[in-house]
Parts: C-alpha cells; structure tokens; sequence
C-alpha cells in the first residue's frame, strides 16, 4: 500500500497534559488498523518522522496560554483540511483556565523563583477563540472509542454519531440509580455532555463535568437543587470552577455564585 | 576552527515538549541545556483555595501518561495531615491500580517509544510492519494493564474511582478473578521481553550516579517507605525539602532539582531496581540475572532491561493482591479535614512523585508543592548527554543526533509534569 494516496492526520499539543493524544496510544485494538487507514504523519509523542503538510486531519489537543502559541495556531490551521479540537484543555482552556479569574503574575509569582523567565498570557483559551474549528471532542479526557468514531466519519464525509445530550440520559439508558435522588450527592450530570457513558455515577460518584456543558444547560436550576441539598456557595463555585471552568455556561454560573 | 551544529526542534516519542542543545567548540561540548517549551500551567496556585478532596483529581490532569501517581501522592499527603491512615484491602487495590499503571506505562516506553531506537525505526508502527507479532504483543501487554486501571479506576486516563480515604466503589472478588488469565499471560511476556531487551545493541554509557528511591522494609516499593540512596539519603518523605532543592534555570519553564549536598541524582526505574533488588520477587530476580543484569545497573540505556524486570514485577505483585483480595464492607474511610501540612511520596513509573500541601481547619489548601520525577532528573540528563557526546563526537551527525534523542528517552520523561518540558540542537564551532 503506497502511503502517498492514504489522508494524513496530524497531531498537535499546546498546554495540556498529554493525556488526550495518549488516548490514541491507548486504542490498542485499533491502533493498527488506524494506522492502516491514515498516514500519521505528525504525531512527536509516538514518532520522530515528521511529514510536511498539508494535513487532511489535525487533532489539536491543549489550550493556547503563550504569545508565541496563539501564532502557532494559525499556521496549523492554514496547513490542516479539517482542524478537530480534542479535550478540554483545546475546547474550553481546560483546568489550566482556573488563572483566567485571577491575576497570573501572582500565580507565575507562587511557581517560579525567577518570573522574568515566564513568558505566558493571561488567560488560557479555547482553540476556537483563535480559529474556526471543525468539531470540538468534549472530555477530559476524551472517550476513545468517540475518538475512532470521529476520524472515520470525518474520513468518510459523513456526520459523527457523538451525541449532545446530557449525562443524566446515559444514567437512565444504562439505568443507574440516580445519585442526587438517591443519595443526595451533589451532581452535574444534568448540564454535562455525555460521552462517559455516565461513568461517575456508575461508581457512586456525582458527575464533575470532565466532558463540560451540554447545548443549553440549565446551570441556574441546578445550582438552585445544589442549595436544596445544602452545598455551601463556594463549593457551588468550585463545582462549576473545574475542568471547563472557563466554557461560558460554567464560568457564568460560577460567577453569579461568587458575589 | 571546525563548527558544526546538531539540532532537533522538537524531541519525538517523549510526553510534551522539549528542546534539547548541545554546543560543541573544537571538539568538546561547550555546554548542554534543555529548553523545556512545555508552557507552564500553575498547578500550584489554583490549588490554592481548592478542597483537600479535590487534590486527587486536579494534579492528576498535571500528567495524563501517570495519573495514577499524581493521585496517589496527593492522598497519601492528604491522610497524613487528617491523621488516617489506610490499610487492609484499600491500600492493597490502591497498590493493584498502581500495578496497572506501571504495566501499561513501561508496555507503552519499552515497546511503543523506546524500542524503536535501539532497532533504527523511527516509531512502533513502522517497526510493527517488520516484527507484527511482537508488536500486537506488546499492545495486549499494555491493554492488560490498562484494563485493571478501568475495572479499578473507572478509566485508563485520568481514573474517577480514588478519593481520600479510599475508594468510590469496590469490585467484588470475582470481578478481579476475571483479571487472573490475562494477567498470566502478561508475566509470561514480561519475562520474555526481559530476555528480548536484554539482546538489545547498548551503547556505553555509565556514571557514578546517586540513585534516589523510595526503600520498605517488606515490598518493592510504589506508595510508601523511607526516601534512600546509594550515597547516603536515608529519610523519611517528611525530609524531601530538607535534603532536595530546586533551582528555577533560565532555558526552562521547568524547575531543576538537586541533592543540597551534592548535585544531580537520578529516579525511576534504575533508581528503585537498585535500591530494592532483594524486594523483587523470586521470579523477576532470576529474570534480570538470565539476562546478565548484576543486582546494580548504571548503564541508562539498559533501563529498557529494568523497567522490563519492572513490569514482570508488577504482574506478580498484581496476581498476589487478587489472590489475597477480601471485599471490605466499607468502599472509604471517612477522612475529616484537619489544620495542618502533610507530605505524600510515591513512585510514579518514572521516579519518585512528592507533594506537600498546607490545608485549614476546613481542608481548604493553602499552599501545594509538587516536584514530579522529570525536574528530578532533568540535571542528570544533562550530565549524561555532556557525557554522551564527549565520547561520541566523531560519530556522524545525523547518529549522534538520534543518540542523543534517545540518551533522553532513556529517561521517559513526561515533559508535560516537570513543567508544571525537549528540542535537540548540537551546535559545533
Ligand atoms: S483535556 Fe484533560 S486529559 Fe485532555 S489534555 Fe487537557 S488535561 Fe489532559
Ligand atoms: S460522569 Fe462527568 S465527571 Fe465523570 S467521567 Fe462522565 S463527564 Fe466526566
């Protein structure tokens, strides 16, 4: 098979914590038979070969924190047919935005001995604050097997089964006990995205939105129930204040909680 | 004068970013520096204000290639400051999670990223068109593992099931007896990858190192036991900041750590195998020997032998705590938050793992500090590549290149954490 005629996928990393493109890494079963179908041909964490572009599919993972990655972007995006954001960090800025409601240089202060060596930007950004995005995968990190899903489709010209509604409908579907009713427990399943296949209640524990809000949450409701259940504001702050805490429903929300 | 310069942009098969210089004036290494292009993401001080409960699962995000330890570290601190400890069942599954970790972790280093240069490919997919039954190995090896972190963790990446204290959710017994076969496959190819590592072509390579671990008076160690070395640390965790310190340099986004007394060390897998040969299992033991390893080992490119004889360890040691497993009543123990500062260091895939953190009466952290395996040996790359290069310098540009890419490898650094890091550059003038 002439690797010349196959797409090429790349991958990229801005700030983040690899986790996501390990996801790739971690398909074991179809790692082989991806890489039959797609010529990897940028992808530094699993290979020192690097082919020049253009790229059919890029998958950007990590969210843009310095001046020198928000260039960067751009260039990808010129080089790329089809620009998949992976995560949360790459969706939402991921964990690393929690410095989006302070000031950075006390946090660049509390890090590092010698801050004039740090050279970051204030807030950490979704992808799509930069370029237009083809398609956001939601997690963190992201569901593999939504992952394969997503790269054949976009190989194929067809629309990815990845669905929008909420965690609470894979709860009922898998037909797990819901955790808020039954036990009390503090959860955001009803605002988060599925695509765990509501893996947290599944172990006993309330959702914590790794996979960030679904289309039009009712963050304002829920946190109303949050009350209801004796949460004490500022861990209804901390709650909606995670891993996509920047994703504008949460970051409203925690915002209102603030005051 | 004769100049040449040797450069790799962007350092592959690592986890993160990083560069790496080295500049050589009338043949001798005139200086060796990373550049770690990992942009930095301040995990220390949005921890800050955060719940203690909530540690766990923010650091895990530091490093998505070894959540587990990032996990672990952080409760262990944790229930040092609240003043529970867990035992019985509970540490044994959280010791049975860290067994899946290190299996999938060193199958992904040994087959996926380091093999590759020691055969001339440049990754495992172009090396599994010439030995596919080795690699598809390689990759249940590594699914094997990665299935004990979901049964237990709930995922691979970034598990939802550890909380301080213990547990979310318990399996049963005969959930993990469902683990037994695979995970005896897995020691019977562990075993054999040590036979097959050790045939490897190694370059030479050895230095007087300080080799730091974790050491415990009965088990190979991962969670808990006293901080040693072979040049006199002897300590409990509680002493890391007495005795290590970090240095903010000026190439880095990164923090580079040092014994006070006396400079560079290295941890990981070389560190712990020769600290604690004698707590490995009969059967690793005999492994390593077959395969001509001696009960220390200095040569790094060698730690693909070790962290081979690791993962066989971490078969056994995870048949063993299956074997013994009763479900306990309880998933957790209760943990009441409690004013106070607490240390936790555990042994991540690629060295030891210490954070420190200062909570309040109502387990609100204060204050955290993080000091990950990478920054630890980040010095000790350095002198092994100054060391490297002085010896091979009349090697051919594009090899020595290569070669000192892997010098890197050989340390499967996980950029993303010591950043909280490589790009190859040899200059020659
Ligand atoms: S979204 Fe989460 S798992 Fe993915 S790179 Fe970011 S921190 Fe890691
Ligand atoms: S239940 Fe929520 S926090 Fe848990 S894995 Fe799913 S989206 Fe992430």
């Amino acid at each position: 098979m002439s690797t010349k005629k196959k797409p090429k996928l790349a991958v990229w990393k801005f700030a983040s914590c690899d986790g996501c493109q390990l996801s790739l890494l971690d398909c074991e079963d179809e790692l082989l038979a991806v890489a039959g179908e797609v010529h990897i041909a940028n992808f530094p964490e699993a290979s020192r070969a690097v082919v020049r572009g253009p790229y059919d599919i890029s998958l950007v993972e990590g969210s843009i924190t310095t001046p020198h990655d928000a260039e960067r972007i751009h260039k990808i995006r010129r080089v790329s047919k089809s620009l998949i954001t992976i995560g949360a960090c790459a969706t939402a800025g991921g964990i690393q935005s929690l410095r989006n409601f302070k000031d950075v240089r006390d946090f660049i202060s509390i890090v590092y001995a010698s801050p004039q060596f740090i050279d970051t930007l204030n807030k950490s950004t979704a992808i799509s604050d930069h370029v237009t995005v083809d398609f956001e995968l939601r997690g963190c990190p992201i569901n593999k097997y939504q992952l394969v899903e997503l790269i054949n489709a976009t190989l194929n010209g067809r629309k990815p089964n990845i669905p929008t509604y909420s965690v609470c409908v894979e709860c009922k579907r898998k037909g797990i006990v819901c955790v808020m009713v039954a036990a009390g427990t503090p959860c955001l399943g009803p605002v988060t995205q599925a695509g765990c296949g509501a893996l947290c209640p599944s172990y006993n524990r309330g959702c914590y939105s790794c996979f960030g809000p679904k289309e039009t949450p009712n963050t304002t409701s829920l946190g109303a129930w949050f009350e209801h259940l004796n949460v004490p504001k500022d861990d209804i702050v901390r709650a909606f204040r995670g891993f996509n805490a920047y994703a504008e429903p949460f970051r409203k929300e925690s915002e209102a909680y603030e005051k | 004068m004769k100049s040449k310069s040797i450069k790799v942009d962007y350092l592959a098969r690592v986890e993160g970013e990083g560069r790496l210089l080295v500049k050589i004036k009338n043949n001798k290494v005139s200086d060796v520096k990373f550049n770690i292009i990992e942009p930095p993401r301040f995990f220390e001080a949005f921890l800050r204000g955060r719940r203690f409960t909530e540690a766990p699962d923010i650091t895990a995000r530091i490093c998505g290639i070894c959540p587990v330890a990032y996990q672990m570290s952080s409760l262990h601190a944790m229930e040092s400051i609240c003043g529970k400890k867990v035992t019985g069942p509970l540490r044994d599954l959280r010791r049975l999670l860290y067994c899946g970790e290190y299996i999938e972790s060193h199958a992904l280093h040994i087959y996926l990223l380091h093999a590759p240069d020691f055969l001339g490919y440049e990754d495992a997919i172009q090396m599994a068109k010439d030995h596919p039954e080795l690699v598809k190995k390689a990759l249940r090896l590594k699914k094997i593992g990665n299935d004990l972190m979901i049964l237990l963790g709930g995922r691979e990446i970034h598990p939802i099931n550890v909380k301080v204290g213990g547990f979310y959710k318990v399996p049963t017994k005969k959930q993990l007896e469902e683990h037994i076969e695979p995970l005896k496959w897995a020691l019977e190819f562990a075993l054999e990858t040590v036979k097959v590592t050790a045939t490897l072509p190694f370059p030479d390579l050895e230095r007087d190192y300080e080799f730091v671990s974790l050491h415990h008076p009965e088990e190979y160690p991962l969670c808990e036991g006293k901080l040693v070395s072979n040049k006199g640390v002897d300590i409990t965790i509680d002493d890391f900041l007495k005795c290590f310190e970090e240095e903010h340099v000026e190439h880095s986004t990164s923090l580079h750590a040092r014994v006070k007394a006396r400079g560079d060390y290295l941890v990981g897998p070389m560190a712990r195998y020769n600290n604690n040969f004698d707590r490995l299992p009969a059967v690793a033991r005999k492994a390593a020997k077959e395969a001509g390893l001696e009960k220390s080992c200095s040569n790094p490119f060698k730690s693909i032998i070790v962290r081979a004889v690791e993962t066989a360890f971490a078969c056994h040691e995870a048949l063993r705590l299956i074997k013994k497993y009763e479900m306990p009543d309880k998933p957790y123990v209760e943990v009441k938050p409690r004013q106070g500062t607490g240390h936790g260091c555990t042994e991540a895939p690629r060295g030891i793992l210490y954070h420190r953190y200062k909570i309040d009466s109502n387990g609100v952290i204060q204050d955290a500090r993080i000091i990950p395996p990478t920054s630890q040996n980040q010095k000790s790359i350095e002198a092994d590549l100054l060391r490297f290069v002085e010896k091979n310098i009349e090697l051919p540009h594009d090899k020595l290149t290569w070669q000192c890419e892997q010098v890197v490898r050989n340390y499967d650094p996980c950029i993303s954490c010591s950043c909280h890091f490589l790009k190859l550059k040899i200059e020659r003038e």
